[in-house]
């Protein structure tokens, strides 16, 4: 199946310039503000309408960069189950803390990218998590915030 | 003048002081390797140790790890396309792909190499120039600042290839809109945070860069782990090769145009040490942009030949980024020796040290 990304990629841009100019015309400015020349607004609202330019210029125009795409090599399934995994990752570090959250999301990679040697997915979740923690939190005194490992006592 | 060169190189030659180079360098490589660690995590880890020393010896291993940091961030840049600095990332256009092509050694090496070259050539321009050039970062006002910015994007043109200009400036608007996340500077007015405190500071260059780099290129390999051709690149990139620099390489590097042509005089190393260095000296910029302008000045100097193979695994496309950050890094100490002007985010510290 030929596909032009670039034509994809363009409308999704559009539709998100469109969403970036709506809200840059929501932003509350101060009263005295309101009709400067140069405000909080004015430089959003011009990457609004510069965004629909280039992206409905890219639109229209005939581009001849399309590539053929061999949908039976692609992994969708697991791709797309490592983007949620990503993403229910993301939601939950600050809840529950990096050592727990950081584990779980390696160990479940791991799980659905096909690999079944447990004592090795366990050796590069839990413990190197843990090492590394240790590594940037112990060592370098960078401060990973971790409530889960506060509320067992680990972390002070 | 001599005189106090000579006494700065007494004590920088002193076993002690060149004993602390090595330690910076090695502890900044080790950290800029990480992605997401800078030069900023590196110098600020190395602050406590300082306050034993006397100020010269503070200073001497604060440069080396800024140097090593810069540096480092190159590696996993080249070998896993993620910067570890954001002055790294124009490295990763040209280094990943040769990578991929099985000769990260080698791009690694030429990493090194412009690294060293980029960062001594600097610090002989720092040795004379620093004085005259102390004013001209003084004079640099707002109007200045727009107009380099103005310069930095229109450098956008130089990267994107034949028809893909469109292409280039819908990013450019992207990067933007993303930039304007957060507190606006001059009002203090939050825009696009939804309520959120987390985006009140905006989203950060490096989070940015990972993102796009690390996070896209992760997602690929799983999508085309089973394509045989993607397989073919994995499979690549798990080869070092060899980290021997060929003739012809060496001759890329230093001497981009044939020598009887009128602007051979014209060597990519020194070129880009120059521009890294100037961009450096100003404060607010720095190697990102150096690097950045260093890539797009080296696409439109070099043949066309030499040009189509920009993006591809160009030994200029990443000997000039990796030039220009490592002389950006020498550029920076220019406001900073002469005028203690920290207003650069990773010399802050050294101005600490320093006082």
């Amino acid at each position: 199946v030929n596909i032009n990304t670039t034509k994809i990629i363009s409308l999704l841009f559009f539709i998100f310039s469109v969403f970036y100019l709506y809200t840059a015309y929501q932003i509350q400015v101060f009263a005295f503000d309101e009709n400067a020349p140069f405000n909080a607004r004015t430089f959003p609202i011009y990457l609004g309408y510069a965004g629909l330019f280039f992206s409905g210029l890219k639109l229209i125009l005939p581009d001849p960069n399309t590539i053929k795409v061999e949908h039976k090599y692609l992994e969708y399934k697991k791709t797309g189950i490592l983007v949620i995994i990503a993403i229910i990752y993301g939601a939950t570090i600050l809840k529950v803390g990096y050592f727990l959250t950081t584990s779980l999301f390696l160990f479940a990679s791991y799980y659905f990218l096909g690999e079944r040697r447990w004592i090795l997915m366990f050796i590069l979740s839990f413990p190197f998590v843990a090492a590394f923690m240790y590594l940037l939190h112990g060592v370098l005194n960078i401060y990973l915030r971790d409530p889960f490992l506060q509320s067992i006592g680990v972390m002070g | 003048m001599i005189e106090g060169i000579l006494i700065g190189l007494t004590t920088a030659l002193t076993f002690q002081n060149i004993l602390m180079v090595m330690v910076g360098c090695f502890f900044g490589t080790i950290i800029g390797m990480l992605p997401g660690l800078g030069p900023m995590t590196a110098i600020a880890l190395m602050i406590p140790i300082t306050y034993g020393f006397d100020p010269a010896t503070g200073l001497i291993l604060m440069a080396g790890v800024y140097y090593g940091a810069v540096f480092g961030g190159s590696t996993s840049s080249i070998l896993l396309n993620a910067p570890g600095v954001p002055g790294t990332v124009a490295t990763s256009f040209d280094g990943y792909p040769m990578a991929q092509q099985g000769k990260a050694g080698k791009a690694l090496a030429i990493a090194a190499w412009s690294s060293f070259a980029g960062g001594t050539l600097s610090a002989i321009y720092l040795l004379f120039m620093a004085p005259s050039l102390s004013k001209v970062s003084l004079s640099f006002r707002s109007p200045d600042y727009f107009a380099l910015m103005i310069l930095g994007l229109t450098a956008i043109a130089a990267f994107s290839s034949k028809g893909q200009f469109l292409k280039a400036m819908m990013m450019v608007v992207l990067g933007l809109m993303l930039a304007s996340v957060g507190q606006d500077s001059l009002s203090d007015i939050t825009r696009f945070t939804f309520n959120n405190m987390n985006l009140t500071d905006g989203i950060s260059f490096v989070l940015v860069v990972m993102a796009t780099f690390a996070m896209s290129e992760a997602l690929t390999i799983i999508l085309k782990r089973n394509d045989p051709t993607s397989a073919a690149k994995q499979v690549s990139l798990t080869e070092l090769g060899s980290i021997k620099i060929n003739k012809e390489e060496r001759t890329k590097m230093y001497k981009t145009i044939p020598r009887n042509d009128p602007t051979s005089a014209a060597k990519q190393v020194p070129r880009s040490s120059v521009i890294g260095f100037l961009i450096g000296v100003l404060p607010g910029a720095g190697a990102t942009i150096a690097s950045f302008l260093a890539y797009g000045m080296e696409r439109n100097v070099v043949s066309d030949e030499e040009k189509e193979k920009f993006g591809k695994g160009s030994v200029n496309g990443l000997s000039a980024p990796e030039t220009a950050n490592n002389a950006a890094c020498s550029g920076s100490f220019v406001p900073m020796l002469t005028l203690g002007n920290s207003r650069k985010w990773n010399n802050s510290c050294n101005v600490r040290v320093h006082s």
